[in-house]
């Protein structure tokens, strides 16, 4: 199993040819780029913790490929995973992060001063805002790999960062395996609950083990922030709310992030950053910032234009169905955000979508008088 | 020990109450077990191919439990879990096999001939008749543990087994991998085809990975014989036939799997066997015969009786709905077989079965005439 290192050596009696995944109907980044001259080399290693090549790859091994997206087909056990299997991650990350090369440094810049406009999105259109991003705590293995004893660690150690906030961030912890009916239909309600995965692209990678032990989901009592636990990383925190106010939504989605990051660094468990990679976790995809900054918007016109690909294309934001990831729109409303994940900061990833969705908003009310939007469509940034 | 198991070591960091599992909401016989302290002795110790006592219980920890039947909760990865673990196996092996003892040995009888009867089964009632066990292959590592290449040899090996088979046994592999669309279609309409596992209960076993690499279906060219490779187990062999004849198939059965372990001895691989625990397969439940004869027979008046499952209780004997394990009965129709694996013999299971479903349609055409049963109703076999 890939949870354990428990067979690497053993599978070395077999030739690489032997070993070597069928990859012949295979459509994803790891597919890609792993041959059998990188698999040769990287086959016999393993990081401090004991996570393999084969433990790297077997999600992409058992998901071939996906009908809208092109999946990355690999994780991160560790953060040691990202060095010690480099002659494989980083052409993924260079395929997958526009051309990134193994040289290039990662600017962070969680100022949101620095941000500009963004509190005024049209709310007859844009009907909320969002920021999300991944954090992995330094010392402990990811949710590919980590035993229930690292998982509860990292669980006891975020409700005790989390549950010392006060003031706007002031809130409450709710374990998945305590929670009771009214708790949950609540955050249901509220579209906070996260639930055992189902998508094989996770439960592949041994995310879902032991659920739903040391998981959970902290929310200040504003509903405003939100911490999940434990779910794909070991936090993914969130900063939402009703309208087209992305300012304020970043602002506090920065100020509480920095925030929890002292008392964890207080704690001697920082977050696991590099200068090169940013942000490190789970998937390959999400490194760098790994922030999604994004908006539920209204878009029934455009979205039907023969440009709306196009457009967004050249504003490097990505559109998803209000359910999130492998959802379609409803109503023509459509989750629109950035695309970019790696080698820009979170102000500018914030400042594309801002821009982006004010521009698509004026090309939605051009449509609806039934004016052409053809000399607005922008040039590629 | 001979292979590094680096993550087993790092969570030895750890104490045992850290990392011993949430098994309080869990109804499994490997829950009904596990207590902390043997999990303390026990999560140290690795097999020679490095399998621990969390991957031996993952399963169980990942599904708390069933709504229709008692699960076993935990898994083998090889032919030693069963010794290195056997604090762990032994009363799982006893809770499950009727009080099946450290000290027991189980009788092995592959002699067609020493089955009484079993010729005549109504076919008015009995539609099809089936006997199907398990075999692993000694040398490699089980599904839930083995690599691509042990899987990829554990295929090689069979398909030239099973390619030297003739006269009513000759026949074809169909590779899962390279199936016809043609191929496939006659394989679901002659009801031959395994799919990937989709039970949680397997999926988190890992018993899934690197699918359809190295799975395939063999039958010989009459379609009354069949093996699965590399599904569950190593290897299934399933001997079936339409009507009540079970003696045939069953000596079909029996001839066809002494032809199969001598090739496969010819060729330096015997079946993991031992005078303990009879054949070895992934799943505790399965050991001794790992066999499963039963028949698909209409029973709707018997079905609908209320001392129905004591009946079947007595005659040692379970029910499934006719697509298999967790499935409902369709128009009264019920797959009904031989409850037990393990302390008896093939012969004696199968018998069991054959007098059991002559007794079983009898009471059927009672119940039909509208007249009562109580009389016919046996003693506890």
């Amino acid at each position: 199993m890939p949870f354990g290192n428990t067979h690497n050596n053993f599978k070395l009696n077999y030739t690489v040819d032997q070993e070597f995944p069928d990859l012949s109907k295979h459509n994803n980044h790891m597919a890609k780029a792993l041959t059998k001259d990188i698999y040769a080399k990287l086959r016999d290693k393993q990081t401090p913790s004991g996570y393999t090549l084969d433990d790297v790859i077997q999600t992409g091994v058992d998901n071939p490929g996906h009908p809208f997206i092109m999946t990355v087909g690999c994780v991160a056990g560790d953060e040691e995973s990202y060095d010690v299997f480099k002659d494989l991650l980083d052409p993924v990350i260079s395929d997958r992060h526009g051309g990134y090369k193994p040289t290039d440094k990662h600017k962070t810049d969680l100022n949101f001063e620095n941000l500009k406009g963004g509190d005024d999105l049209d709310p007859n259109y844009v009907l909320s805002s969002r920021v999300r991003t991944g954090r992995s705590i330094k010392g402990f293995t990811l949710p590919p790999h980590n035993s229930r004893g690292e998982r509860r660690a990292i669980e006891k150690l975020s409700v005790e960062a989390l549950t010392s906030l006060d003031g706007e961030f002031k809130g409450k912890y709710y374990p998945l395996k305590s929670m009771t009916d009214a708790e949950q239909e609540q955050l249901i309600a509220d579209h906070f609950l996260f639930d055992k995965p189902v998508s094989p692209l996770l439960t592949c990678a041994g995310m879902a083990r032991d659920w739903p032990d040391g998981r959970g989901i902290w929310h200040n009592d504003n509903k405003t922030f939100l911490v999940w636990v434990n779910e794909e990383d070991h936090l993914r925190v969130i900063s939402m709310q009703k309208g087209g106010n992305m300012r304020e939504v970043f602002r506090r989605f920065c100020v509480g992030l920095q925030k929890i990051e002292e008392i964890f660094k207080k704690h001697n468990h920082g977050f696991m950053w590099n200068e090169h990679l940013g942000y490190i976790l789970t998937c390959p995809s999400n490194l760098g910032t790994g922030l999604r900054g994004g908006v539920h918007v209204k878009l029934a016109k455009l979205s039907t234009h023969p440009k709306f690909e196009e457009i967004l294309k050249r504003l490097r934001l990505q559109k998803r169905g209000t359910g999130g990831v492998d959802t379609a729109s409803v109503g023509g409303v459509f989750d629109i955000s950035n695309a970019d994940r790696l080698g820009s900061s979170e102000v500018e990833q914030v400042q594309l979508v801002v821009d982006g969705v004010k521009l698509m908003v004026e090309m939605e009310k051009k449509l609806e008088k039934g004016e052409a939007i053809d000399s607005m469509i922008p040039a590629q940034k | 020990m001979p292979f590094g198991n680096t993550h087993n070591q790092l969570k030895l960091k750890f104490t045992s109450i850290q990392e011993y599992p949430d098994l309080s909401k869990h109804n499994n016989h490997m829950a009904k077990v596990l207590t902390p302290e043997l999990y303390e002795r026990l999560r140290t110790k690795m097999t020679a191919s490095g399998f621990t006592l969390d991957d031996v219980i993952q399963t169980g920890v990942d599904n708390p439990g069933h709504p229709f039947i008692m699960t076993v909760g935990c898994v083998a990865g090889d032919e030693e879990t069963y010794i290195v673990f056997k604090d762990l196996l032994d009363p799982v092996i006893q809770d499950r096999h009727g009080g099946y003892k450290p000290t027991d040995k189980h009788k092995t009888d592959l002699n067609a001939a020493n089955l009484k009867g079993g010729d005549d089964l109504d076919p008015n009632y009995v539609l099809s008749s089936r006997v199907r066990t398990g075999r692993s292959i000694r040398g490699y590592c089980l599904p839930p543990h083995c690599s691509r290449g042990e899987r990829r040899a554990v295929e090689k090996l069979s398909v030239e087994a099973l390619g030297s088979l003739t006269g009513d046994l000759k026949g074809k592999y169909y590779a899962l991998k390279n199936m016809t669309d043609a191929e496939q279609q006659q394989l679901i309409d002659d009801h031959f085809l395994f799919d990937k596992p989709v039970s949680p209960l397997l999926l988190a076993s890992g018993m899934a990975r690197d699918w359809p690499d190295a799975r395939g279906i063999w039958h010989n060219d009459n379609k009354t014989f069949l093996v699965w490779v590399n599904e569950e187990d190593h290897l299934r062999v399933i001997s079936m036939q339409k009507g009540g004849n079970m003696r045939e198939v069953f000596t079909r059965f029996c001839t066809g799997l002494t032809k199969i372990e001598s090739l496969f001895k010819d060729r330096g691989h015997a079946f993991m066997w031992n005078e303990h625990l009879g054949y070895i397969l992934t799943c505790p439940s399965n050991l001794g015969t790992g066999l499963r004869a039963g028949v698909h027979v209409k029973l709707p008046n018997l079905s609908k009786h209320a001392k129905f499952g004591e009946v079947l209780k007595r005659l040692r004997l379970q029910k499934r709905g006719t697509g298999g394990v967790d499935t409902a009965a369709v128009g009264g129709v019920f797959d009904i077989s031989n409850a037990d694996r393990l302390g008896f013999s093939e012969v004696q299971l199968v018998q069991m079965v054959v007098d059991g479903i002559k007794l079983l349609i009898e009471m059927e055409k009672k119940l039909e005439k509208g007249q009562c049963i109580e009389d016919m109703i046996p003693a506890q076999k």
